[in-house]
């Protein structure tokens, strides 16, 4: 079999192009490719998650401060726009990738991501513009979408379009390890910046940082990726005069092509996308707002379980080239349906303070009574809070709001145990069950890349695959933390009940992707 | 395989529908559970947003079903040639 490849000069230097008899490419220059590609698409990633990490304090900077609970799920709703649009970006950015290359597409791509996370670090809070203030972050969040949904398909076509057959999975797999480290960074970001300015101070402002600081990287990134080479497949293909014309109309109205981009969304990608952002996102957001967990202990237990389960992505990837990509990605779907129900009952069990006896309290420091007017109102609310502390490390705050109203007297709130820092033995329980989320994340995504690029041709692979995962990973599984958030605040429903939605998907993605996937590789990618 | 893959088709066809009869019936029922205009307000959005997304991914499912029906999936193309 012949593949094009490009002579030393080509991956970081001069752009001619040769076309050897070979398929095996100089180790040193595969990894090249994969380090100039990973580094771009990891910081597309950070851009993109920061803003999910700060959903919180986000939301009490973008709405009125008497929004309440709408805040943060409108705000969860911006970042969910973000998720929606990633398809369209496939679609548009796809089909550059499939016209004038995959090298210039990724450029492009992330020049608009730096930039729009640059400018939501600027935008000025609520207070200041008012309404101005959400419609200027949904629109930036808008074009953060286009350009991830452009970004993610690019890179993992460039990578495998460099990969010998055999080792397709193990180097896609690096490109798969980018989201989660992206995560990874944009949590050790936001917790240091915390650490340093004080959590009043990164309230108020210092919660930019971590969205300015992304140029910094962006540019690095570019630079980079300046230097790179256009994909020896693409190239050859221009070369030949075979580009398509069209790719949008070759890959949908080509029933061929439109029924595998239909069986990649409903029996995999589907699947995945509630997997991945279940064992990573939802879990945050379950920690910190239905666990009521300390800012920085949720984070310090993601940031672990991320930095364990992170090399099982190349593990799994490389392990997919040899028995296949369908049974390991399935069996991460099935472990996801049996286990999120008994670990998400373990968070709130162990979490759940309500029930302390007297007797396992070691400290407990009541801070100053602090009293603030209600706006347009004579009524104000009255806060007392206490820190406890229990003998066995556990340490929380007992926050009760009673309203003091001028014509009704006290009207007592309800007590809200809150911060809490967990015992250690507990802390690495929870690191312990998120690393398992984690490692299912690695194994539905680590060979997804790889079964994706073997499903379409050339031609129109940047767009074909884009689509359906980003349906399946923007929509499906973006859509976690709000739908989940969503179904947990209807009257009868449970703090797990949100859990239902992801369960659901997974299983019916389980159930289509084993009756109707195949375990065959395809090993020619270069046509 | 291929008789579970052509009936399991009809399923996927009439599940489409279903789910997009189930979300407008929810989404009529949580509006009408709000009690002021802010309220309203966010809930038509959240709803929104949820049926914008999901008729199309419906339509999808059917038009998943249909295939399988008709015996698309019956034999998956082993190489790009056959697409």
């Amino acid at each position: 079999m012949q593949v094009a490849v490009y002579d030393s000069n080509v991956y970081l230097g001069k752009p001619n192009i040769l076309f050897l008899m070979s398929e095996t490419l100089p180790r040193n220059n595969i990894f090249k490719v994969i380090g100039a590609s990973s580094l771009g698409t990891l910081i597309e990633w950070y851009d993109f998650y920061i803003f999910g990490s700060l959903a919180v304090i986000i939301g009490h900077q973008l709405f009125p401060e008497d929004a309440g609970a709408s805040a943060l799920i409108n705000t969860l709703a911006i970042f969910a726009a973000g998720f929606i649009v990633r398809p369209f970006g496939a679609l548009v950015f796809g089909r550059l990738g499939d016209l004038i290359g995959r090298k210039y597409t990724f450029l492009l791509t992330l020049v608009l991501m730096g930039g729009s996370t640059f400018f939501i670090g600027l935008i000025p809070s609520y207070k200041s513009i008012g309404y101005a203030a959400p419609i200027l972050v949904l629109i930036l969040r808008l074009i953060q979408g286009l350009a991830l949904g452009g970004e993610y398909g690019g890179a993992a076509t460039y990578v495998a379009e460099h990969a010998p057959k055999n080792k397709r999975g193990f180097f896609t797999s690096w490109i798969q390890t980018t989201a989660t480290l992206g995560l990874f960074l944009s949590l050790g970001i936001i917790v240091i910046t915390k650490n340093i300015l004080g959590a009043e101070t990164f309230g108020s402002w210092g919660w930019r940082i971590p969205f300015l600081l992304s140029i910094v990287l962006v540019v690095v990134s570019i630079y980079i990726r300046m230097k790179m080479h256009e994909s020896p497949l693409f190239s050859k293909l221009k070369a030949e005069g075979n580009v398509s014309k069209n790719p949008l109309k070759e890959s949908f109205s080509n029933k061929a092509n439109f029924k595998m981009v239909l069986l990649a969304l409903f029996g995999a990608t589907m699947g995945q996308g509630v997997i991945w952002y279940t064992g990573q996102f939802y879990a945050q957001s379950f920690l910190e707002n239905t666990c009521k967990l300390d800012f920085n202990d949720s984070r310090y237990i993601l940031l672990w379980g991320i930095a364990f389960a992170t090399p099982f992505f190349v593990v799994f990837g490389a392990w997919s080239d040899k028995v296949g990509r369908k049974w390991i990605m399935l069996s991460g779907m099935l472990l996801g349906i049996l286990f999120y129900r008994p670990i998400y009952q373990i968070f709130l069990d162990d979490t759940d303070y309500t029930k302390t006896e007297q007797t396992d309290i070691l400290s407990a420091v009541p801070a100053p009574v602090t009293s603030v007017l209600i706006a347009n109102s004579t009524d104000s609310l009255r806060t007392a809070s206490t820190k406890v502390t229990l003998k066995n490390g556990a340490s929380f705050n007992r926050v009760q709001t009673d309203t003091v109203s001028a014509t009704k007297g006290i009207l007592v709130g309800k007590e809200v145990i809150k911060d809490k820092v967990l015992p250690r033995p507990v802390f690495w329980k929870f690191i312990g069950l998120i690393f398992f989320q984690i490692l299912l994340v690695t194994m539905v995504y680590g060979p997804i890349a790889a079964f994706l690029v073997e499903l379409f041709p050339t031609k129109i692979r940047y767009t074909s695959m884009s689509l359906p995962y980003h349906i399946g990973n923007g929509v499906f599984g973006g859509l976690v933390p709000f739908i989940a958030t969503l179904i947990a605040s209807f009257s009868g429903a449970t703090p797990l009940s949100g859990l239902w939605y992801p369960i659901g998907i997974a299983a019916l993605s389980l159930l289509i992707g084993t009756i109707y996937l195949s375990n065959k590789r395809d090993e020619n990618i270069n046509d | 395989m291929n008789t579970l893959k052509k009936f399991l088709g009809l399923v996927w066809m009439v599940l489409g529908p279903l789910t997009m009869t189930f979300l407008f019936i929810q989404a009529v029922e949580k509006v009408g559970l709000t009690h002021t205009d802010i309220e309203r307000t966010n809930t038509i959005l959240q709803w929104a947003i949820i049926l914008f997304i999901f008729l199309p991914i419906s339509l999808g499912l059917m038009i998943f079903g249909f295939y399988a029906w008709k015996g698309e999936y019956d034999h998956l193309p082993e190489s790009s040639e056959e697409l």
